[in-house]
């Protein structure tokens, strides 16, 4: 292996993200409780520098040579795709956390560092192009979400979430772990490449079907897929709210990067194993997602099954990667997904002020009242969520719908119509609330750090619903190569 | 286990492959026993020889160097931390509870739906005869040298990346064992 000079600068994104992290923690020496919000400003800084790299990584042409650093990293279009929208959620979790953590007594510097570094597995996770840079990135993206979960320490939820998450992402990583290892010990190669090379359809053997199973048992547990699930309403209940709006998208969108890449890059001859138990899960999901969903009363209960639901529908791109509407679907969605989901987790923290709970559905009656542009903004997002037009969850469901007719899951893209359909009946539970209900008149304090996530999730979930053409274009060039 | 059996059947012959399967046994027996005794003492001893009894089975697949690594930070660094936390935490909350929780039944009856199929698969797998290489964990780019050697070279050049990300990994698991394990944090500022 040799190393060229340019790719330190294909790594560039990934080493000053790094760096953020680290200037982020030493900096919290200098700055007091009373100062928090400096922290929001400068990591917002750091990631915008990020984006700025990024945006400078994307036009270098030796992006096109293929993986760099003995096949352990690739920066194509599939990658570039995941890490922006990697900080898309790391910006609003930023913006969101501002007020809240400020709030809270504790302090400040290392929980953005976390989220920082959180990110960075999370753009190694995009990149990885081998199974060890992928199963260690996922660890580091792991390792800091379950600090992040029990971060309340003083609160008994928190650290139970914390635990929870941490026993059972453990043994989900051994699950994972296990299964690149029978499929490293039966053919001696790490290189999705190389794997797509070895296993061209032919020497299909019982053990490395094993492998796979066990690969994706590990995957589905990490993007929290019916019955893989259990541990999501407890973490979700559980952790700070800004953190577990960002569990909802970063995580998840990370973990659907390294799944798409695994099973589309190495193993897409196994489709005949994984095809038909990744659809069962997918029917389990949506289902269950759903319909455990209209018997929460907790909101971020119910958001916790709502995104179990939406992993579902994702996993129908997955299902179809062959056809034209599959991988870029999948993108879509998941685009449209983080931008409408955190908009709705953002409206719950923007209640959660200062002695002022947002646990229950009851607490959003009469946000009209009390706050129009609010109440307005969650309907949209509730909208999106539920899938109708003119709304970005539209066109991404319109997509993966689209995908499992043409892969021939015709019944599944009935049970997702369906499933969406009883969606409907929770998200307008909350939109009920808004509006045809009368509740405390009590002011909410504004925070211009968590409006401004609110805009950008709500322009963001608009402009794709009503005019999705430029963005569709550009997702379509993200659909993964097979180098 | 049959994957241990099928492992020892291919590559190992002879003394080392009956060596081989006692080791593995032996493994799977203490590792039992971690779970099983409800002396948290007793435990971490079932773990410590545990853990010896995997670098037993790495030096005999001449692994030297990942042998000795897991000795001196496995059976050294972490068992002492395991030790000062028994040491600190009251040892004797731990011994009134039950070894298994009420799920175990279930377990019980899982435990065959999930072993039955894995022994038959790996049991039947006909492993690819890979040419026995006595060089192979010694060898870089054709030049014998030695086992420490080929595993740097593979650690600071081929695996150069992931080596990296995992310094990051265990910068945050110490930033993470901080915030979490400080007393308070009401008394910051």
């Amino acid at each position: 292996m040799k190393v060229q000079a340019t790719d330190w600068l294909l790594l560039s994104p990934e080493l000053f993200l790094t760096a953020a992290g680290m200037i982020l923690l030493a900096s919290s020496v200098f700055v007091g409780k009373a100062k928090e919000e400096l922290f929001g400003f400068l990591s917002v800084l750091m990631l915008g520098i990020t984006g700025v790299l990024l945006v400078f990584v994307s036009t270098m042409p030796e992006r096109a040579h293929g993986p760099i650093l003995g096949g352990m990293f690739v920066v194509d279009n599939f990658a570039l795709f995941f890490k922006f929208l990697v900080l898309l959620a790391m910006v609003l979790t930023v913006l969101a956390s501002v007020r809240f953590v400020g709030e809270a007594p504790y302090p400040g510097g290392e929980y953005y560092a976390l989220v920082v570094f959180s990110g960075v597995g999370m753009f190694f996770m995009a990149s990885g192009s081998n199974l060890i840079s992928i199963y260690v990135a996922l660890e580091l993206m792991a390792l800091a979400s379950y600090v992040l979960a029990g971060y309340f320490k003083g609160e008994i939820k928190s650290t139970e979430a914390a635990l929870k998450y941490f026993i059972l992402g453990a043994f989900s990583s051994a699950v994972l772990l296990y299964g690149l290892s029978l499929v490293y010990g039966l053919g001696g190669k790490m290189g999705l490449a190389d794997l797509a090379r070895l296993y061209t359809g032919t020497q299909r053997t019982n053990a490395i079907a094993l492998g796979i199973l066990m690969i994706l048992a590990g995957l589905l547990f990490k993007i929290a897929a019916v019955p893989f699930h259990l541990w999501t309403p407890d973490v979700y209940e559980g952790s700070p709210t800004p953190v577990t709006a960002f569990f909802s998208v970063g995580p998840k969108v990370a973990a659907y990067a390294i799944f798409a890449r695994i099973f589309y890059v190495a193993f897409p001859k196994f489709q005949a194993d994984w095809g038909l138990i990744v659809a069962l899960v997918a029917a389990a999901t949506m289902i269950w997602g759903n319909l455990a969903a209209l018997l929460q009363t907790n909101v971020k209960r119910m958001f916790a099954y709502s995104s179990i639901a939406h992993a579902g529908y994702a996993l129908l791109g997955v299902l179809g990667f062959q056809t034209k509407f599959g991988m870029w679907g999948v993108l879509v969605y998941l685009l449209a997904y983080t931008l409408m989901n955190f908009g709705a987790f953002a409206l719950i923290i923007f209640l959660e002020a200062k002695g002022y709970a947002a646990e229950s559905v009851s607490d959003f009656d009469g946000l009209a009242k009390r706050n129009m542009p609010a109440a307005v903004v969650m309907l949209l997002f509730l909208l999106s969520l539920a899938g109708i037009p003119p709304t970005a969850g539209f066109i991404g469901k319109y997509y993966l719908f689209t995908a499992a007719m043409d892969a021939g899951y015709a019944w599944l893209a009935i049970i997702a119509v369906l499933a969406s359909a009883v969606s409907l009946f929770y998200y307008f539970r909350i939109a009920a609330a808004m509006f045809f209900t009368d509740g405390v008149s009590a002011k909410i304090p504004v925070s211009y750090a968590l409006t401004a996530a609110v805009i950008i999730c709500a322009v963001g979930t608009l402009v794709i619903g009503v005019a999705p053409e430029s963005v569709l274009d550009v997702l379509h060039r993200c659909v993964p190569s097979k180098y | 286990m049959g994957a241990a059996e099928a492992a020892g059947s291919a590559l190992l012959t002879g003394v080392a492959g009956w060596l081989f399967v006692g080791f593995a046994l032996l493994i799977l027996g203490t590792a039992i026993a971690v779970v099983w005794s409800k002396n948290p003492v007793h435990s971490a001893l079932f773990l410590l020889a545990s853990f010896l009894l995997v670098a037993c089975v790495f030096i005999l697949e001449e692994a030297e160097f990942v042998g000795a690594v897991q000795i001196l930070v496995y059976a050294g660094g972490i068992m002492v931390l395991f030790l000062f936390v028994i040491m600190l935490v009251h040892q004797r909350t731990a011994a009134g509870t039950p070894a298994f929780q009420h799920q175990w039944d279930i377990a019980l009856l899982l435990l065959p739906v999930f072993l039955i199929p894995f022994l038959y698969i790996l049991g039947t797998e006909k492993f690819t005869d890979i040419a026995r290489n006595p060089d192979a964990f010694r060898a870089v780019a054709g030049r014998v040298i030695g086992n420490t050697e080929a595993v740097s070279w593979l650690m600071f050049r081929d695996y150069l990346l992931p080596f990296e990300v995992a310094s990051v990994f265990l910068l945050v698991a110490m930033i993470g064992a901080v915030v979490l394990g400080k007393r308070s944090f009401e008394k910051v500022d």
